[in-house]
């Protein structure tokens, strides 16, 4: 460590505030202090190795986000602090080895026994814990063969980082163009300063021959809290993607704002499934996580399908929306849910279906279950624009609630500007009923296993849309995250 | 096997059973007839450890446990099993899901191994035959949309699964036709074994042409006014439950 960096943090130690000088031209820090201005994104920048034009791009998205300060949405029903953007890192390595917890013996045991109930392998639970790991683990060789094998049908899945370097053109030509830099305040912020993220490109008439996730490449990069991901589905060709894993991961970082774009072209079809279990705060909710998501995909070709499946179940706040707009003719935009909150977590989840093409279609299944001091809010807009012929929408949200405790809302709003489209909403709120556990518990399933059994049941239509090893998962994860909730 | 001694239980604070007695051996079946509104549920669910059925007075000594000291599911694992009246629907649970839980909670709880689903499958099938049970109805959720007769051989197909040491059938040949109610009955009588008791609830007689009962009680007003043997059964379809000097109360 230079002289200069040790005097630096000593200042900034002593004063407690931000060192101003020094540490922007100097690529060798680690981290940068806390804080965000034009210098923390110019340090991002030159740290990743980024052309002119990415850098500029993150300056205009600042610039932006500066103005924005009164916009930072308040219409979600979600209660938090105010966050102090200040306060937070926006850049810092990853962990040395020698802060990372040595085995499982040091790590939290409260986590550990959620990763037995899972059945997660000793290997891989080390991985997700943040244990330092010396041994070459399985998942690299795994991940290389896989690589090949993409490679050879010309499919791109890296990092976004190294996309921005070995293929700039198509970066530059589709990043902001779904979710442009000036969209929202936690997008736009996502824009000035996101780290890392995955990038995929699927060359024409391509069938992805696997689920392409980021699980293969989990102990890869710290993809960090300002994750960035761009997925883009040439003309006829199809891409199924897993996002997130059902453990529960490690995060220092409370403020997470991520940003999905997703583009499929002419007959395309992209499938994206997430399942998010980030920390959701202790019973009294402190310490989660607070999720503020940008998800859209847009179907900008002819056919185009783009459906996404998610199992939200972690994190104190979720504010998350994955969208289509439905640009080409006959294209067709899916949204299956299944938001679950226990104690005091908070979600505000939905989806918009824009369509503009004609004979577009939608299909919204949502199912949100809310149990112990919980709220959980679906929140959805249906907008047919006066072009789209034929434009057809269903929607279904199911809440389930346990207990007398929790809340369920749901916030439809429908926009249809053309007569000839047909717009379908169906609702039903229901509680797990005395007779039903009775039934269960006569049959010697005690009350856990029998709301496991009674919420899964609730939510298997979403659940068969996830694929076959991320279901079974899946339904093991709605079980764990209901525990305590009765009785 | 049962004991139950002075049993006196409210639902929902209404008093309804009034110093309850009643007996059960091994190998037994009894039944229970009585009119509407006499207490023949309550009795069922009180056994089950309903909530909401709470004991005032009086005891009930299962295998010699204090069974009103367990739990529903410690009842249910140590082999009471209750055919429900009205089976609980339960939408987007498949049947065979939701048996395959059941019978592996049962064999977790003794120690044994769970069944995967090959295994399950196969026992499943045996069972099944016999009670003239199509396989679609395993794929549907369960109890949704079934019909009444569907419910009942539904519980029939619970029970052969379960295979409980005293079974509580609840009015299980309530809303049944002639067909549904031999299957019903030849559900009972296949279960008949030296170390099985069950207790059959009815308010007809009808059933009790199929199922001939070791022992037959007529409960009244919350208690057993008179017991006998399978001969009571017929005294009562003569006569009716007015000939015993006894009137349908109005609660149900």
């Amino acid at each position: 460590m230079s002289a200069q960096q040790e005097a630096a943090q000593a200042v900034e130690s002593y004063a407690g505030e931000r060192y101003k000088y020094g540490f922007v031209t100097d690529v060798e820090a680690d981290s940068a202090p806390p804080g965000l201005d034009q210098d923390t994104i110019r340090f991002i920048s030159a740290k990743k190795g980024e052309p002119e034009w990415l850098l500029a791009w993150r300056l205009k998205a600042f610039e932006r986000w500066l103005q924005m300060e009164d916009e930072e949405p308040t219409w979600a029903k979600l209660h938090y602090p105010p966050i102090d953007y200040q306060g937070a890192c926006y850049y810092s390595a990853p962990k040395s080895d020698a802060d990372r917890p040595k085995s499982l013996d040091e790590v939290d045991p409260e986590l550990l026994k959620t990763y037995e109930k899972l059945g997660i392998p000793l290997q891989e639970q080390e991985m997700l814990a943040g244990v330092a790991v010396d041994a070459v683990f399985d998942s690299v060789s795994v991940a290389t063969t896989f690589k090949d094998k993409l490679a050879e049908l010309g499919i791109i899945f890296c990092s976004i980082s190294e996309a921005v370097k070995e293929h700039p053109e198509l970066v530059q030509r589709y990043l902001g163009s779904v979710v442009p830099y000036s969209d929202n305040f936690f997008a736009t912020l996502n824009s000035a300063v996101f780290t890392d993220g995955s990038f995929v490109y699927v060359p024409k008439g391509v069938r992805c021959p696997m689920e392409l996730s980021t699980y293969f490449r989990i102990n890869a990069a710290n993809t960090g809290q300002f994750e960035r991901t761009l997925v883009i589905a040439d003309e006829g060709s199809y891409v199924s993607y897993l996002e997130g894993c059902t453990a529960p991961m490690r995060d220092e970082n409370q403020l997470h704002a991520a940003v999905v774009e997703l583009i499929a072209l002419d007959d395309a079809e992209i499938k994206y499934s997430t399942v998010q279990n980030w920390y959701p705060g202790d019973a009294e909710g402190r310490g989660g996580i607070y999720n503020f998501v940008t998800k859209r995909g847009a179907c900008r070709g002819a056919n185009a399908k783009i459906s996404w499946t998610q199992v939200e179940t972690g994190s104190a706040i979720t504010w998350k929306y994955p969208s289509c707009i439905l640009q080409g003719d006959n294209s067709v935009g899916e949204f299956y849910s299944i938001a679950i909150t226990n104690n005091r977590q908070q979600a505000d989840t939905g989806t918009k279906m824009i369509h503009m093409g004609r004979n577009t279609k939608s299909r919204i299944v949502s199912k949100g279950i809310a149990a112990g001091r919980s709220d959980s809010t679906y929140r959805g807009l249906v907008r047919i624009q006066p072009r789209a012929e034929g434009a057809r929408n269903h929607t279904q949200c199911d809440s389930l609630l346990i207990g007398a405790t929790c809340g369920a809302h749901t916030v439809p709003y429908i926009e249809s500007r053309n007569p000839t489209a047909r717009v379908e909403h169906e609702a039903t709120t229901s509680k797990i009923s005395e007779d039903q556990l009775f039934y269960c518990r006569q049959r010697g399933i005690d009350e856990e296993d029998a709301v496991a059994l009674i919420v899964n049941g609730f939510c298997r239509e979403v659940l068969q849309e996830l694929p076959m090893e991320f279901a079974v998962e899946a339904q093991k994860l709605v079980a764990i995250s209901l525990e305590g909730s009765v009785g | 096997m049962l004991t139950i001694e002075n049993l006196h239980a409210t639902a929902d604070g209404k008093p309804i059973l009034n110093g309850l007695d009643l007996q059960v051996n091994a190998g037994e079946v009894h039944a229970v007839m009585g009119p509407n509104g006499s207490g023949k549920s309550t009795l069922s669910y009180v056994i089950a450890g309903r909530e909401g059925y709470e004991v005032t007075q009086g005891s009930i000594a299962y295998q010699g446990q204090d069974l009103l000291a367990m739990s529903v599911e410690e009842r249910a694992l140590s082999g009471v099993f209750l055919a429900f009246q009205y089976p609980v629907e339960i939408p987007g649970v498949g049947s065979a899901t939701f048996f395959k839980t059941a019978v592996n909670a049962a064999r977790k709880h003794r120690g044994e191994k769970e069944y995967d689903a090959m295994e399950f499958l196969k026992l499943i099938r045996e069972k099944r035959a016999a009670l003239g049970i199509d396989d679609g109805m395993m794929r549907r959720a369960l109890n949704v949309g079934f019909s009444g007769g569907e419910k009942k051989r539904n519980e029939m197909l619970q029970m052969a699964l379960l295979e409980p040491t005293l079974a509580i059938l609840d009015e299980t040949d309530s809303g049944l036709d002639i067909d549904a109610l031999k299957v019903v009955a030849s559900g009972i009588n296949g279960m008949r074994a030296p170390e099985r008791a069950m207790v059959v609830i009815t308010h007809y007689q009808r059933l009790l042409d199929h199922v001939v009962p070791d022992k037959v009680h007529v409960l009244s007003s919350g208690r057993i006014v008179r017991s006998g043997g399978s001969e009571l059964a017929l005294e009562l379809e003569r006569s009716g439950y007015a000939g015993l000097g006894l009137e349908s109360s109005a609660a149900a």
